[in-house]
């Protein structure tokens, strides 16, 4: 699934990496432990979370994610951004709580990490 | 964080480079069914002192010049090839790093090996010894001329690379609860092992377990150390802090288990899994741990399993 569509899907907005937006994810893993991120995310995954700090966007960077969305509404710091545009890993930033979320994307066809390939 | 002077730029280079890359591609192949005594004439207008068999596509064997001269004393030189070849031949693989090349000279002795594609199994090249020192001399812009690799070069480059089983060693330093750099030793760690050209399964094993490693010293010791050694076949980690030490290991690597505040829970950690994450991602792990002297934590990685 592209990222866009995710974006449409979960009436998200971009927080950066706008030019990434036609980068496709596999799967997703909805997460607020950084462990549990760590034991069962596959690659090219989008990781939806409601942490915010920038040791998010570093286990990401461990485990190859390709996008991070935020639920909630938690917007990140400056720094998570940061950290994120040197990685080059996009955010992306969701009203929806967690739940509604994964639930509105798995509906639509993005698979989880447990069923993908 | 930082480099060890063991770290020479050749070393690094027999990573990095790929077989693929140094070998010769012209290569000069026999067929099975030709004639023994014709290979009297190839060798010596070729300078070579053996030669692939292939049958279309496929390595079938290898005759050296040895295999000729018994042959020859035997009085059969109208035997067809096949008879006479040697059919288990060691090969290298074009996707391999130069490193394991320069291993498997030292162990077998031999003066060359064929080259063959992983995905297709087809001949693709011959490598001799030269062909790496070539390689590894153009890489490194040194100018050179033909008699030198022969010589001097040759041998004090394998030597270099031999000498030093542990033929890379990066050292991280690790502050605690310093949650900025948090986490920057693996990421290091895990750019270099991309760099040097490891399987991405294993850069995702290493990277993950180190990341562990590295967060635990972070959010309960004041400062440790991440010292990685890259072995041709191998990959070690050590994570070695002087904190207040595990009272009871067991405990500890039960999952769930954690006794990380509630700061360090805000941020996404303290589940309790680090250290098993760290068991199953490695395929050897040995924790040991003193209170009040400290923790020291192996993890080792196998290129091939
Ligand atoms: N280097 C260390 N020094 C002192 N205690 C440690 C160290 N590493 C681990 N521990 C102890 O072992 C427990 C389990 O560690 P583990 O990494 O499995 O979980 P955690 O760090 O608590 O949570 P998580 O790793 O899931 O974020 C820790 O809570 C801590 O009490
Ligand atoms: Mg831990």
């Amino acid at each position: 699934m592209k990222l866009e569509e995710v974006r449409r899907i979960l009436d998200g907005e971009v927080v950066s990496g706008s030019k990434s937006l036609d980068i496709e994810v596999a799967m997703a893993c909805g997460a607020d432990l950084m462990s549990d991120v760590l034991a069962f995310i596959k690659q090219d995954a989008l990781l939806i979370t409601g942490l915010t700090n920038p040791q998010v966007v570093r286990t990401a960077e461990m485990v190859d994610v390709k996008a991070i969305c935020f639920v909630r509404g938690k917007r990140p710091g400056q720094e998570t951004i940061t950290m994120a545009q040197k990685k080059s890993i996009p955010l992306l930033l969701t009203h929806l709580p967690m739940f509604e979320a994964c639930g509105r994307l798995y509906k639509n066809g993005l698979p989880g990490c447990s069923e993908a390939e | 964080m930082g480099k060890d002077d063991g770290f020479g730029r050749v070393q690094e280079l027999s990573y990095e480079l790929k077989v693929g890359e140094v070998m010769t591609t012209t290569v000069i192949t026999v067929a099975p069914d030709n004639r023994v005594g014709d290979l009297r004439e190839l060798f010596r207008a070729n300078k070579m002192s053996g030669t692939p068999v292939v049958a279309g596509d496929r390595l079938v064997g290898i005759i050296s010049i040895e295999d000729f001269i018994k042959c020859l004393a035997d009085g059969e030189m109208d035997c067809p090839v096949r008879m006479r070849m040697t059919e288990k031949v060691e090969v290298l693989y074009a996707d391999e790093p130069v490193v394991h090349a320069i291993h498997k000279f030292d162990r077998r002795g031999f003066g060359r090996f064929p080259v063959l594609d992983r995905k297709t199994g087809h001949l693709v090249g011959i490598l001799s010894k030269g062909d790496i020192i070539k390689g590894l001399l153009k890489k490194l812009e040194i100018d050179y001329h033909e008699e030198e690799i022969h010589h001097y070069r040759a041998s004090h480059i394998f030597e270099d690379i031999l000498a030093d089983k542990t033929a890379i060693r990066l050292k991280y330093d690790v502050r605690g609860k310093d949650f900025e750099n948090a986490g920057a030793s693996a990421s290091a760690l895990k750019k270099t092992l991309s760099r040097l050209g490891f399987h991405p399964q294993v850069i995702r094993r290493v990277a993950i377990a180190t990341y562990e490693a590295e967060m635990n010293i972070v959010v309960f010791t004041p400062k440790g150390q991440m010292l990685a050694d890259i072995h041709p076949d191998h990959i070690e980690v050590k994570a070695v802090d002087k904190g207040p030490g595990i009272p009871d290991i067991e405990r500890a690597l039960v999952p769930g288990f954690s006794t990380a505040p509630e700061w360090v829970r805000e941020l996404g950690f303290g589940a309790g899994m680090g250290l098993s994450n760290i068991q199953k991602s490695s395929d050897k792990m040995v924790l040991k741990s003193k209170v009040g002297k400290g923790t020291d934590l192996r993890m080792t990685f196998f290129l091939y399993r």
